[in-house]
């Protein structure tokens, strides 16, 4: 059994960050990951990280920019300590050695986004996460943290108390990919998960191979609730033979969308009229497929976007990358032709609940970055604020887990006995399929620490060993394409409850084929067919909690789009969707969300760019 | 010695610093303005190509990949797979692996990540040279493919091979930025010039795939070799003028010994196949000439 203080499950920014602030409190860290850090996909964050770094932009316009971005499913108290934090973490990164981009006096530059009342977005060039990674990365190794890398952490060892409240995490099973060695590891304080997004949920995404939504399934099925899961952000600006990331950078920098009648359609079809390309993400995907469905796109597919205007050398200087990535990933030059571009699976923000603190409901258990719903982002996150909100709740995060100086959490988690409850007939049984489903919810049947990690690693070992075992049946990549194809066409930009019903049927019958699910690989030597057929089980209960809160949900906010309740509704929806694992039987529960912190209040406001 | 790196090595820094001033005012420096110039030759070359055969039928690419699994009995002894696989336009080498596992053998072992060229999971030797996968288009490629693992690395299975000694080499430098002094107050960056950032700009694309130090034949015969991976790390400090005179010259010492930069004997192999472009050899060239000058100091 591997031991130390505090493990940090994941090695991109968030868990990067969370590692260094453990070390910093004094506490022995180590960073479990199934990549190598600098294989995260952070790494591909392009645009920036916002901070309100000038003396004429005050913290509060970054939050509340941040809280109307939201279309105020934010919690007021996460806004005010993001856009309060980020300003010295963004400066700490600047003593990192970051190569931020500079302004003629040397100063990290800084430019306009997405949603954003001032030019507030530092960068580097358009690889800005790429910097972010290797910068914290290299803090990470300055301080001599350990790092397990290609290791597959598969289950949290947490205690059997019926109540989670009561429950405890005290680590882990994981697998050694090169080896297939199952291992446990003890977390003598806290294990902080920072898994990233679960953009492999959908089949046209900006997402890495790997993110599978890992950490946001384990710790549901441990007893913890997902919080607006529903959330999903299509960034407007993809290639669309690949879902390659074109930076919102571009719009910031002046880049400007066309139809295929060369129209500015943002300006001249009333989408946002004073921000035109500038509007927040959701205002813009919801526009391009509008004019997609009107018409008016090219090939019916997508529409353009064109930054020639901006000239060659403009373009080289801030946002070089992106003509790299238009030339090897769709073949074009955007410094002689406009870019096809159309939404594609972003961001998700929900997540794991967490407080302030990074906690959750289970003690010894914290989650940070994408995985995470604290919630800032609540139902449209800005662009140049996930860069950000890693930074400034990893930290925390991080510091919470190795028994830092902290202030009290105004944020709730758990269970709340006075809740209201979603009692609504759902079309599928959600959770466990039956008895056969390898699900595998965290469930030791010990409180003390060693013999629930003992447990926790006796039950991955079989579950391995089944797997491996299976002589035939269904191969993991065919469920997976089915999970992602059904996402895809029903639970996307626009969302109907007939459609989503059809997902939700399509990841029953994926359940059911996971039943039968055939691994061909017996090696136990680099498996990766084994590790992605965990990873789709993952895939499976994430999608699955996407599809019920898309479906309970009646209302449009922020990302959220319903095509038979197109309002967005104040009155009703207000308020989070909680979805709580309930031992394999999922029970959806609202928690109302906070527009005031100790600072100020928010008043929901028409939301018009 | 090539005539390219008798140049460079000619070149004063005030010379450099031109350059670099240059790139701020007008286009992009020299080797990004070559990748330009390669790229818009490919994007023509296909466009040409896709009007020439827009009428012929579906396509297929002929595939020959190495597998090995030291624990499979039939893949223990290494050996080469044949894959024909549907092609389409756009079609990379990750792509074509991928459909290769997903479609025919799920056994079928290789790292891969983002797809797009920043995680560096994908280095591969394909047709007998180091390449990124997914930034590679199977039309560029003469068939039959032949996709292998990346050489001067132990191959764990099929195409993974062991990177270890690789991120040994890149954490012997020291990889981490470390200034003499920082701003007093939480909210005062350091100030940096442009043309600073744009000096060590290349070097801080590195993505850590490892497709130069496989290339490179020093490192094959010398396994101490730092390599030009961790010797442009290196650079990417040492050029920062953020950090001060005294580390800097600590940071010489450790690239001038005995498996340092007077090792690179400038075949420009690391160059050549960099997916990031970033002129290795030239940086490595640089800190020899650092290097010369330090010395001549004490002398």
């Amino acid at each position: 059994m591997y031991e130390h203080d505090v493990l940090v499950v994941g090695g991109g920014g968030a868990g990067l960050r969370a590692a260094v602030a453990a070390h910093e409190a004094g506490a022995d860290v180590a960073i479990v990951t199934k990549l190598h850090p600098v294989r995260s996909h952070t790494g591909a964050a392009e645009g920036g990280v916002n901070a309100a770094l000038h003396e004429e932009d005050p913290w509060e316009d970054h939050a509340y920019d941040t809280m109307k971005g939201s279309d105020y499913l934010a919690d007021a108290p996460a806004v005010d300590i993001f856009a309060r934090e980020i300003r010295e973490e963004v400066i700490q990164l600047e003593h990192w050695g970051m190569p931020f981009s500079r302004d003629e006096d040397g100063t990290v530059s800084q430019r306009p986004f997405g949603g954003l009342s001032f030019p507030r977005t530092a960068y580097a060039g358009a690889e800005t996460g790429q910097h972010m990674l290797h910068s914290m990365y290299e803090q990470v190794v300055k301080r001599g943290i350990e790092v397990y890398d290609e290791w597959y952490v598969t289950r949290l060892a947490v205690t059997d108390h019926d109540d989670v409240e009561d429950r405890v995490c005290h680590g882990f099973a994981a697998f050694d990919i090169a080896t297939g060695e199952v291992a446990g590891f003890r977390a003598r304080q806290g294990v902080v998960l920072a898994t990233g997004g679960a953009g492999q949920v959908f089949e046209h995404t900006t997402n890495a191979i790997a993110n599978t939504g890992d950490g946001a399934a384990m710790a549901y099925r441990a007893g913890v609730p997902l919080e607006d899961m529903e959330m999903i952000q299509f960034h407007p600006t993809t290639l669309p033979s690949t879902g390659v990331l074109i930076t919102e950078g571009v719009r910031g920098e002046g880049g400007r969308l066309f139809n295929a009648n060369g129209e500015r359609f943002m300006f001249e079809y009333g989408y946002a009229v004073d921000d035109g390309e500038l509007a927040s993400r959701d205002v813009v995907s919801r526009a391009e497929l509008t004019e997609v469905a009107e018409g008016r796109g090219v090939e019916d597919d997508h529409v353009y976007l064109d930054m020639r205007h901006l000239g060659e050398e403009r373009i080289m200087d801030r946002l070089e990358n992106i003509v790299h990535l238009a030339q090897d990933f769709e073949g074009v030059d955007p410094l002689e032709q406009p870019m096809p571009v159309k939404p594609g699976a972003h961001y998700t923000m929900g997540g794991i609940e967490i407080n302030e603190r990074g906690e959750t409901v289970i003690e010894g258990l914290y989650a940070a970055g994408e995985c995470g719903c604290v919630s800032m982002h609540g139902a449209n996150r800005l662009g140049g604020n996930s860069l950000a909100e890693l930074l400034v709740f990893g930290a925390r995060a991080g510091r919470a887990a190795a028994g830092g100086d902290l202030a009290e959490a105004q944020i709730p988690v758990g269970p709340d006995p006075d809740a209201e409850r979603e009692d609504r007939e759902w079309p599928i049984e959600p959770g466990e399929l039956d008895e056969t489903d390898r699900a595998v919810a965290a469930d030791g049947a010990m409180v003390e620490p060693e013999p629930v990690i003992e447990s926790a690693v006796e039950a991955e070992r079989e579950r391995i060993d089944e797997l491996l075992a299976s002589e035939d049946g269904v191969g993991q990549a065919a469920i997976r394409a089915r999970i992602q194809d059904a996402m895809g066409e029903h639970v996307n930009v626009f969302r109907e409850a007939s459609g989503i019903e059809t997902a939700l049927r399509e990841i029953q019958r994926a359940k059911e084929e996971y039943a039968d699910l055939h691994v061909t690989d017996k090696s136990r030597t680099f498996n990766t067919e084994l590790q992605h057929a965990i990873e789709t089980r993952n895939l499976i209960d994430v999608a699955e909690a996407i599809a019920l809160g898309a479906l309970a949900r009646d209302e449009s906010r922020g990302a959220h789009w319903r095509k038979a309740h197109q309002e967005r509704e104040d009155d009703e929806w207000l308020k989070h969707t909680m979805l709580s694992w309930a031992d394999g039987s999922p029970e959806m529960w609202y928690r109302p969300n906070l527009l005031a912190s100790e600072v100020q209040e928010y008043e929901p406001k028409e939301r018009s760019y | 010695m090539s005539t390219d790196s008798a140049e460079s090595g000619a070149e004063t820094d005030a010379e450099a610093e031109t350059q670099a001033g240059q790139a701020e005012s007008g286009g992009p420096p020299e080797p990004q303005s070559q990748r330009l110039a390669k790229k818009r030759a490919r994007i023509e070359a296909d466009r040409a190509d896709a009007e020439a055969e827009e009428d012929t039928t579906e396509s297929t690419v002929h595939l020959e990949i190495f597998r090995y699994d030291p624990e499979v009995p039939d893949k223990a002894e290494p050996r080469f797979d044949t894959f024909y696989l549907p092609y389409y336009e756009g079609m990379t080498v990750l792509d074509a692996l991928m459909d290769a596992r997903d479609t025919y053998d799920p056994t079928l072992t290789f790292r891969h990540s983002c797809r797009q060229a920043v995680c560096g999971s994908d280095a591969l030797f394909v047709n007998g040279s180091q390449i990124l996968g997914c930034k590679t288009q199977i039309a560029d490629l003469a068939e039959p493919i032949r996709i292998e693992p990346l050489p001067h690395r132990p191959v764990v299975k099929d195409l993974v091979v062991d990177m270890e000694h690789f991120y040994d080499q890149m954490h012997a430098v020291e990889p981490y930025f470390d200034p003499d002094e920082l701003p007093e107050g939480n909210l005062e960056e350091q100030r940096q010039t442009r043309e600073n950032r744009e000096k060590i700009k290349m070097s801080t694309r590195c993505i850590w795939c490892g497709a130069c130090m496989s290339s490179c034949n020093i490192a094959a015969g010398d396994n101490q070799y730092l390599g030009p991976a961790a010797i442009n790390k290196a650079y990417r400090f040492y050029f920062d003028e953020r950090e001060g005179d005294d580390r800097a010259r600590e940071r010489l010492e450790v690239l001038e010994q005995e498996h340092g930069v007077w090792r690179c004997q400038t075949q420009f192999s690391c160059t050549d196949v960099c997916p990031k472009d970033i002129p290795l050899t030239e940086h490595i060239q640089e800190v020899k000439r650092e290097a010369v000058k330090e010395n001549l100091k004490f002398w």
